[in-house]
C-alpha cells in the first residue's frame, strides 16, 4: 500500500518535471518560427541597393511586377528617418533621463521623489498608441503638420522612463562608500556625482540606453500619427519622414509592395535583437 | 558490546562536492537507539554535510556525491527512495523556518499534507496536541492554533519545527545546530526538550557549542577536516580525549 | 558647479515626469471632452454604435472595450500554460544553470521582437493555419490576435514570476523535503503559496501589457466595429480602432477616438498601479 503510494507520487513528480520541460521548451517554437520565416523570406532581398535606395512608388512597383522583375528600390528613406528621429530622441532623453534618475537615487525618501517614481512607472506602462495620440495633440496640431520632430518627441517620451529607471537602479546599487569617499575628499555633491558616481554607473546606464533604443526602434503605432511616413530620403526635421517600422506597415497595406516586407522586417529584427543581446551581454559583463 | 542492534550505522561514508575535494572522508560509526549523539568540530569539518547525508539532502544538489553506506535499521538508505527515507528520518535546521503560509496547526501537520496523506479531523487534532505537547508548546499556542507560525518567537518557531518533524514519527531526528540562532533561554528550553525526547526518538545533533554537547549528549563524535577523529561516550571524550586534535579542540586551542 | 545649482538641476529634470504625465492627462481629457459632452460619458461607454455617416454620427466605445477585454483575457489564458512552466524551469528546476540561461535568452528575445513583426507572422503564418483548421473562414479575429498576444506576454509573465519563485527561501524548501515531499509536492504546496502573490502580480503586469498592445492586434483582429459575438469572430480593440482610424478622423470622430484613448489609458494605469503595488508588497514580505 505505501510502496504503491510512493510509486504514484514519484510518477507524478516525474510527469511534472517532463511537463515543465516540454512546455517551457515549446516557447522556443514561436521564436524560431518567426526568425526562420523572416530570415528565409527576407534574406534574398537584402542587397546594397536595398539600403541605399528609397521606397519605389506603387506605379514603379506595379510595372516591375508586370514585367516579372523584382521590385526596385529599398528602405533608405526609412533607415534615414529612423536614425534622425532616434538621434534627436536620444539627445534629449539621455541627459534628462540620467538627471531624473540621479534625482530619484539621491532623494529616494522624499515625497516628491516617490511621486516622480510612481509617474515613471505610469509613463512606462502607457500604451505606445497613446503616446502617439499625445504627441499628435502636443506637436502635430500646433505645428500644423506631421514631422520628424513629432516622431522624435514620441520616441523620446517612450525612452525617458526606461533611462530614468536604469540610471536610478544602477546608482542605487553602487556602494555608498564610493559617494562617501568622494565627499570626504572634499568634492561637492555635483562633482562627486559627475566624476565618481556617474562614471562608476556608466555600464548600467549605457546598457539601459541600449535597451531603451531597442525597445522604441521597432515602435510603429506612435509614429503613424506623428512622423506619418514619406517615400523620399529626407533630412529636414519639420516635414513628414519615414521609419523602418512605418515602411513595414506601408508594405503590409499595399499589395504592390508586399515583396519588400520581409527584407525590411529582417533588417529591423536583426538590428533590434542584436542591440538587445549586446545590451544583455554588456550588462552581465559589467556586473561581474 | 554489540548487544543492541544500532539504529543508524555509517560505513565508510564519503561525501564529495567536486571530484577532487571530499567533505566527509570514510566515516564509520554506529549510533545506538534512543541516544543523543553530538557531532562536533570546527566549522568546515564536514559535520553538517554528514548529517544532511542521512536525510539524503545531497540529492537536491546535483554535484554532491555520497559513497559508502548509511544503514538505517540495517537497510542502506543510499539505495532507497529519498522521500521514503526522509519520512523516517526527521530534520531540524539551523534557522527556524515554519511554513509562512500555514497556520500553526497546519505546520504541525505539514508532513502529512506534503506527503498527500489524508487524516480525519480527530486524528489531526490528536496529532497536533501530541506533538505540540511533546515540544512543550501546547500551553503557549493552544488558543492561537489558527494563527500563522511566523508570529511566534524564534525559540517557539524552532519548537514548532521540531513538532513538525515529530509528527511523522521518525526513527531518527537530525538536528543541524538547532539552537545557534536562539537566545540562551530558548536554547535551554530546547535542550531540556531533547533530553525528554530521546525516549521516543534517536537524536543526532550537530553543534558548535561544547557545553551543549556536554549537557545533553551521551555519545559524541569529533570531526576534523572531513574525518571522524574520535567517537565515544561524551564524558570520556571530554575528560580523556584519545586524539591530540580532539584535545586541542576541546581545550579551545583550535576552532 | 555648486551644490545649490546641482540640486536645482536634478529637481528640474525630475519635474519632467509630473509635467509629461500631467500633460498626457490634460491633453486626453480636453480633447476627449467633445465626445463625452456630445454623447454623455456613460452613454459613450455603453453604446455599441460606430457609424460616421455625416449628420448622423454615432460613436460608442463598448465594442472596443469588449474587444480589448476579450483579447486580453484569452491571451492570458493561452499564455499561462507556457509562462508558468518557463518560470518554474528558470526559477526552480534549473535555477542558475546554463539551460536556464538559454531559456531566459529565448524569452528575452521574444520580448524584443517588435510588435509589427509579430503581426506579420500572425498574418502570414498563423492566419492560414487557423483557416486550414476551419476555425474561422477569414482567419483573422479575436482568437488569432489573442494567440499571438499570448506569445508576446509570455516573457513578461515568466521572467517576473521566475524572480519570485527564485526568492522562496531554501530553508522552507529543505524543510519540506526533509518531511518527505517530492519536488512536485514542494512546488505545489510550498513554492506556489509562498511566491503566490508575487506570481499573481506578474500576471497583472502582463495584462497591463496586453491591454495596450497595438500593431499585432490591429493586423490580426479583423477590424470590424461590432461587439465580437464569439472568440472566432472579428472585432477591434481600443488600441486597434485608434491605430486604424486616427489618421483619417476629424472633429467628433477624432474626439471619440481620443476618448477611447483616455479610457484605455485609465484602465492600463489602474492595472499597472495595482500590479506595482502588489509587487512591492510581495518583495517586502
Amino acid at each position: 500500500m505505501t510502496t504503491f503510494k510512493i510509486k504514484n507520487r514519484l510518477v507524478q513528480d516525474r510527469l511534472m518535471l517532463w511537463g515543465v520541460c516540454l512546455l517551457a521548451a515549446f516557447t522556443a517554437v514561436p521564436l524560431l518560427a518567426i526568425l526562420g520565416e523572416v530570415l528565409l523570406r527576407g534574406y534574398d532581398q537584402l542587397s546594397w541597393s536595398f539600403f541605399t535606395e528609397p521606397t519605389p512608388t506603387a506605379y514603379k512597383a506595379m510595372k516591375a511586377i508586370g514585367a516579372g522583375k523584382p521590385i526596385p528600390g529599398g528602405i533608405a528613406n526609412g533607415i534615414v528617418g529612423t536614425m534622425i528621429m532616434l538621434g534627436m530622441a536620444v539627445v534629449v532623453a539621455v541627459p534628462v533621463g540620467i538627471l531624473c534618475g540621479a534625482f530619484l537615487a539621491e532623494n529616494s525618501k522624499s515625497r516628491f521623489a516617490q511621486v516622480v517614481s510612481y509617474l515613471t512607472d505610469l509613463l512606462q506602462g502607457t500604451p505606445s498608441v497613446i503616446i502617439g495620440i499625445i504627441t499628435y495633440i502636443w506637436v502635430v496640431v500646433p505645428m500644423k503638420g506631421y514631422s520628424a520632430i513629432a516622431g522624435s518627441v514620441a520616441l523620446c517620451i517612450m525612452m525617458l522612463p526606461l533611462i530614468v529607471r536604469s540610471t536610478e537602479e544602477t546608482l542605487k546599487i553602487l556602494p555608498a562608500s564610493l559617494k562617501e569617499a568622494g565627499l570626504a575628499l572634499g568634492g561637492n555633491r555635483a562633482r562627486v556625482m559627475m566624476k565618481v558616481q556617474l562614471p562608476a554607473a556608466f555600464g548600467g546606464i549605457f546598457t539601459g540606453v541600449l535597451l531603451a533604443i531597442s525597445r522604441v526602434i521597432g515602435e510603429t503605432a506612435p509614429l503613424m500619427f506623428t512622423a506619418l511616413g514619406c517615400s523620399l530620403v529626407r533630412f529636414s526635421i519639420d516635414k513628414p519622414i519615414s521609419a523602418v517600422p512605418l515602411l513595414i506597415w506601408e508594405f503590409f497595406n499595399d499589395p504592390n509592395l508586399q515583396e519588400l516586407i520581409w527584407g525590411a522586417s529582417l533588417f529591423l529584427l536583426l538590428f533590434v535583437l542584436t542591440l538587445n543581446l549586446t545590451a544583455k551581454y554588456l550588462a552581465k559583463k559589467w556586473n561581474q | 558490546m554489540e548487544s543492541v542492534k544500532p539504529i543508524l550505522e555509517f560505513k565508510k561514508t564519503c561525501v564529495s562536492y567536486t571530484k577532487q575535494t571530499m567533505a566527509v572522508k570514510y566515516v564509520s560509526a554506529a549510533i545506538e537507539r534512543n541516544t543523543i549523539t553530538a557531532i562536533m568540530g570546527p566549522s568546515g569539518c564536514g559535520k553538517s554535510t554528514l548529517l544532511r547525508a542521512v536525510n539524503l539532502m545531497h540529492n537536491l544538489y546535483p554535484n554532491i556525491r555520497v559513497d559508502g553506506e548509511i544503514l538505517l535499521n540495517g537497510e542502506d538508505i543510499l539505495a532507497m527512495e529519498p522521500i521514503d527515507v526522509r519520512r523516517r528520518v526527521g530534520m531540524v535546521f539551523q534557522r527556524p523556518a515554519p511554513f509562512p503560509t500555514m497556520s500553526i496547526y497546519d505546520n504541525v501537520l505539514s508532513g502529512f499534507a506534503l506527503n498527500g496523506i489524508k487524516l480525519s479531523k480527530a486524528e489531526k487534532d490528536a496529532t497536533v496536541e501530541r506533538c505540540l505537547k511533546s515540544v512543550a508548546l501546547w500551553d503557549e499556542v493552544k488558543d492561537v492554533l489558527n494563527k500563522k507560525g511566523t508570529f511566534l518567537s524564534g525559540g517557539q518557531q524552532q519548537r514548532l519545527c521540531i513538532a513538525r518533524a515529530l509528527a511523522m514519527k521518525p526513527d531518527v531526528l537530525l538536528m543541524d545546530e538547532p539552537t545557534s540562532a536562539l537566545d540562551p533561554i530558548a536554547t535551554k528550553h530546547i535542550e531540556e526538550l531533547l533530553l525528554e525526547l530521546q525516549k521516543e526518538v534517536t537524536i543526532l545533533i550537530v553543534t558548535h557549542n561544547m557545553g551543549q554537547a556536554k549537557r545533553i549528549s551521551s555519545k559524541s563524535m569529533f570531526m576534523y577536516l572531513g574525518e571522524l577523529v574520535e567517537y565515544g561516550d561524551t564524558e570520556t571524550m571530554f575528560n580523556n580525549p584519545v586524539d591530540e586534535r580532539t584535545n586541542a579542540y576541546l581545550t579551545g586551542k583550535m576552532g | 558647479m555648486n551644490d545649490k545649482l546641482y540640486k536645482i538641476l536634478l529637481f528640474a529634470a525630475a519635474l519632467i515626469m509630473p509635467i509629461v504625465c500631467g500633460g498626457v492627462v490634460y491633453a486626453l481629457v480636453t480633447d476627449a471632452y467633445d465626445a463625452f459632452e456630445h454623447f454623455g460619458f456613460f452613454k459613450f461607454l455603453t453604446s455599441s454604435e460606430w457609424s460616421y455617416t455625416e449628420g448622423a454620427e454615432q460613436y460608442g466605445a463598448l465594442p472596443f472595450i469588449t474587444g480589448t477585454l476579450m483579447t486580453t483575457l484569452l491571451a492570458l489564458i493561452f499564455c499561462i500554460p507556457f509562462s508558468f512552466p518557463v518560470a518554474l524551469f528558470v526559477g526552480e528546476y534549473f535555477k542558475g544553470t546554463k539551460v536556464a540561461a538559454v531559456l531566459s535568452t529565448v524569452t528575452d528575445l521574444l520580448a524584443g521582437i517588435p510588435s509589427i513583426i509579430y503581426g506579420l507572422w500572425g498574418f502570414y503564418t498563423l492566419r492560414p493555419i487557423i483557416m486550414a483548421l476551419n476555425i474561422s473562414p477569414q482567419g483573422s479575429g479575436v482568437l488569432t490576435a489573442s494567440l499571438v498576444l499570448a506569445i508576446m506576454i509570455i516573457p513578461y509573465a515568466a521572467s517576473l514570476s521566475a524572480e519570485f519563485i527564485k526568492m522562496v527561501p531554501n530553508d522552507l524548501k529543505e524543510g519540506a523535503y526533509s518531511l518527505g515531499a517530492t519536488r512536485a509536492e514542494v512546488i505545489r504546496k510550498i513554492v506556489f503559496p509562498v511566491a503566490g502573490s508575487g506570481i499573481f502580480s506578474s500576471y497583472i503586469l502582463a495584462i497591463g501589457r496586453a491591454l495596450g498592445e497595438t500593431m499585432t492586434v490591429t493586423m490580426l483582429i479583423g477590424n470590424t466595429n461590432n461587439i465580437p459575438d464569439s472568440i472566432t469572430s472579428t472585432g477591434n480593440s481600443m488600441a486597434s480602432i485608434i491605430a486604424n482610424q486616427f489618421g483619417e478622423a476629424d472633429d467628433l470622430r477624432l474626439s471619440s477616438l481620443i476618448a477611447i484613448g483616455l479610457i484605455l489609458f485609465l484602465i492600463t494605469a489602474a492595472i499597472n498601479m495595482v500590479g506595482k503595488i502588489m509587487i512591492k508588497r510581495a518583495r517586502i514580505s
